[in-house]
This record gives structure tokens, C-alpha cells and sequence, in this order.
């Protein structure tokens, strides 16, 4: 899925990377537990989280991971926005909740990751 | 010296609670292992589990420095802390263990995860630790 398509099914606002909406994205992964998209995480998925503070730009630089969406209406602060500026980031945001952004961008097609069993 | 002697070394002090800085060690880690043209997915691999040793001397220790050898065949990443140490290293080695703070918990840490996740993406992982005591940890990955 291309992130301008994901912009038009979530009715998201860019906050960041405007330039790089004709990006693709191939899964997502959803989760407000830095910890464990870094445990999880193995792809370079869309990330959709609630948290907005500088670790989430963090943790996706460690995992070459450029695109996320921040739903429940949160807003990271400009801070933030410029760090994800810096390394090619797109930041989205969007008023749906966790679990509605993330079935809208199922049900069209966007898929899951696998996570590895004990 | 032959070429294959040459080590590059990093060294990164990291504050207790410095949750703004927080990162920027690992951040300028795989900066520079991309720079010397390390494969991506080692540079990957490292700057996880850097990041995780990061993150774990600024929400559970008095603070404590990361430092990088870069040789031909090997990365080592040591995060080494001024205290107050882990009294049980199994417990603290197992998934879902945690002590974090309420406020680590609310930047999105504290899962118990981190120890497990530096054991999995390093090819060799050690840690020294006990109560009142510094923590090392110690990874080596293979180039
Ligand atoms: N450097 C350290 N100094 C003191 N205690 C530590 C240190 N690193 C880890 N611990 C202890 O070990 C526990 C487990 O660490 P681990 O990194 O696995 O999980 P966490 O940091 O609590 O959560 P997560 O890493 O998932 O965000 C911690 O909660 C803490 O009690
Ligand atoms: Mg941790």
C-alpha cells in the first residue's frame, strides 16, 4: 500500500515527509510498547502507536523503520517532528483509535507480520 | 599495523533519567557503522541492541557509559553503569520481568523485554551484575 493511499483511508494530516507519500508500505504493526516493537518488529512496517514522545522516532531509527501514525488525535511535539525530518521520516496522525485505524488499513488490504513462537 | 589489527573505537557517556538524550548514543553508533559500510543487517542488529542497553541505563541505573570496538570481524557493544545493580539475573533475564518506573512506562518501556532482545539479536551476550553493584553488559556480533 502506498502511504498516500493509507492517508486517504485514515483521512490522515501529514505532520512530516510530505514528500515521501508515494512511499510503499508492505504490513503494519500496531503497539503503544516501544519494548516490544523492538522485540517484535523484524520488517519495515507502518508503525501506528499512541505515543508521541522522542523515543518512538528513536526506536523506528534503530529498526530503519521511516513511516508511523499516531492515532487517538495525539500530536508528538515540534522537537519530535524535526527529528523525524532529519531522517526522512513520515509522521502522520489521525483521529481514530488504535484499533479502528488499524482495521480500516487491514480491511484494505494492508497485511500483519509474523512474530516468531517460542 | 596490518589491516586487519585496525579497531575503530566509540565511547558514549549516557545520563540516569536523561530521557531526552536518550538514543543519541545508538543514534551515532549506526551513524558510523553505516559510514564504514557494515551490512544493514548487522547495523540493524547492533543499534537494537545498543539501543535497549541505552535505554536501560537511563530508566534503571545511576548512569553509566556505551562503548563500541569495531575490528575486521567483529562488532563488541559494552554498556557499563555506575550501580545500583540487578540482585537476580534470572529473574531480570526473563521475558516480562520488569521493575521500570511509571515514568519509563509511559515512554513506552518497561515490558521486560529488553535483556532477552539484546540476548537474541547478539551472537555472544554476557551481563555481570548483583545488588549494590555495576552492571556490563557485553555483545559481540560477527561481521
Ligand atoms: N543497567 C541496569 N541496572 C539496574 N537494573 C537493571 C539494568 N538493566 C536491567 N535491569 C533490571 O532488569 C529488569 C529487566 O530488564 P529489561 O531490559 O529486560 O526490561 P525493562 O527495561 O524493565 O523493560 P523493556 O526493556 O522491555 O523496556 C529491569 O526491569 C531492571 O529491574
Ligand atoms: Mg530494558
Amino acid at each position: 500500500m502506498l502511504l498516500k493511499e493509507a492517508k486517504e483511508i485514515l483521512d490522515a494530516e501529514i505532520l512530516a515527509g510530505e514528500e515521501y507519500m508515494g512511499r510503499e508500505v508492505k504490513a503494519a504493526f500496531s503497539c503503544d510498547l516501544m519494548s516490544d516493537v523492538l522485540a517484535f518488529v523484524d520488517d519495515k512496517v507502518l508503525l501506528l502507536t499512541g505515543l508521541t514522545n522522542l523515543q518512538v522516532i528513536r526506536t523506528a531509527e534503530m529498526l530503519d523503520l521511516s513511516n508511523i501514525v499516531f492515532v487517538r488525535g495525539k500530536r508528538p511535539n515540534e522537537d519530535v517532528c524535526r527529528l523525524a525530518k532529519e531522517k526522512k521520516m513520515v509522521l502522520m496522525g489521525v483521529r481514530h483509535t488504535l484499533f479502528e485505524a488499524s482495521g480500516l488499513l487491514y480491511k484494505s488490504g494492508l497485511g500483519a507480520i509474523e512474530i516468531e513462537g517460542e | 599495523m596490518a589491516e586487519s589489527e585496525k579497531t575503530i573505537k566509540l565511547e558514549y557517556e549516557v545520563g540516569k533519567e536523561e530521557f531526552s538524550k536518550a538514543g543519541l548514543a545508538s543514534s551515532n553508533i549506526k551513524k558510523v557503522l553505516n559510514q564504514i559500510g557494515i551490512d544493514a543487517k548487522v547495523v540493524r542488529r547492533v543499534a537494537i541492541a545498543a539501543y535497549e542497553s541505552e535505554i536501560n541505563i537511563v530508566i534503571h541505573s545511576e548512569g553509566g557509559k556505551i562503548t563500541t570496538e569495531i575490528s575486521h570481524d567483529k562488532i563488541t557493544v559494552i554498556a557499563h553503569d555506575k550501580g545500583n545493580g540487578i540482585e537476580n539475573l534470572e529473574k531480570a533475564m526473563t521475558k516480562g520481568f520488569s521493575t521500570a518506573s511509571n515514568e519509563a512506562r509511559e515512554m513506552g518501556f518497561g515490558a521486560g523485554m529488553g535483556l532477552p532482545n539484546m540476548k537474541r539479536t547478539s551472537d555472544q551476550f554476557s551481563i555481570e551484575s548483583s545488588k549494590g553493584a555495576e552492571t556490563r553488559v557485553e555483545m559481540i556480533f560477527n561481521i
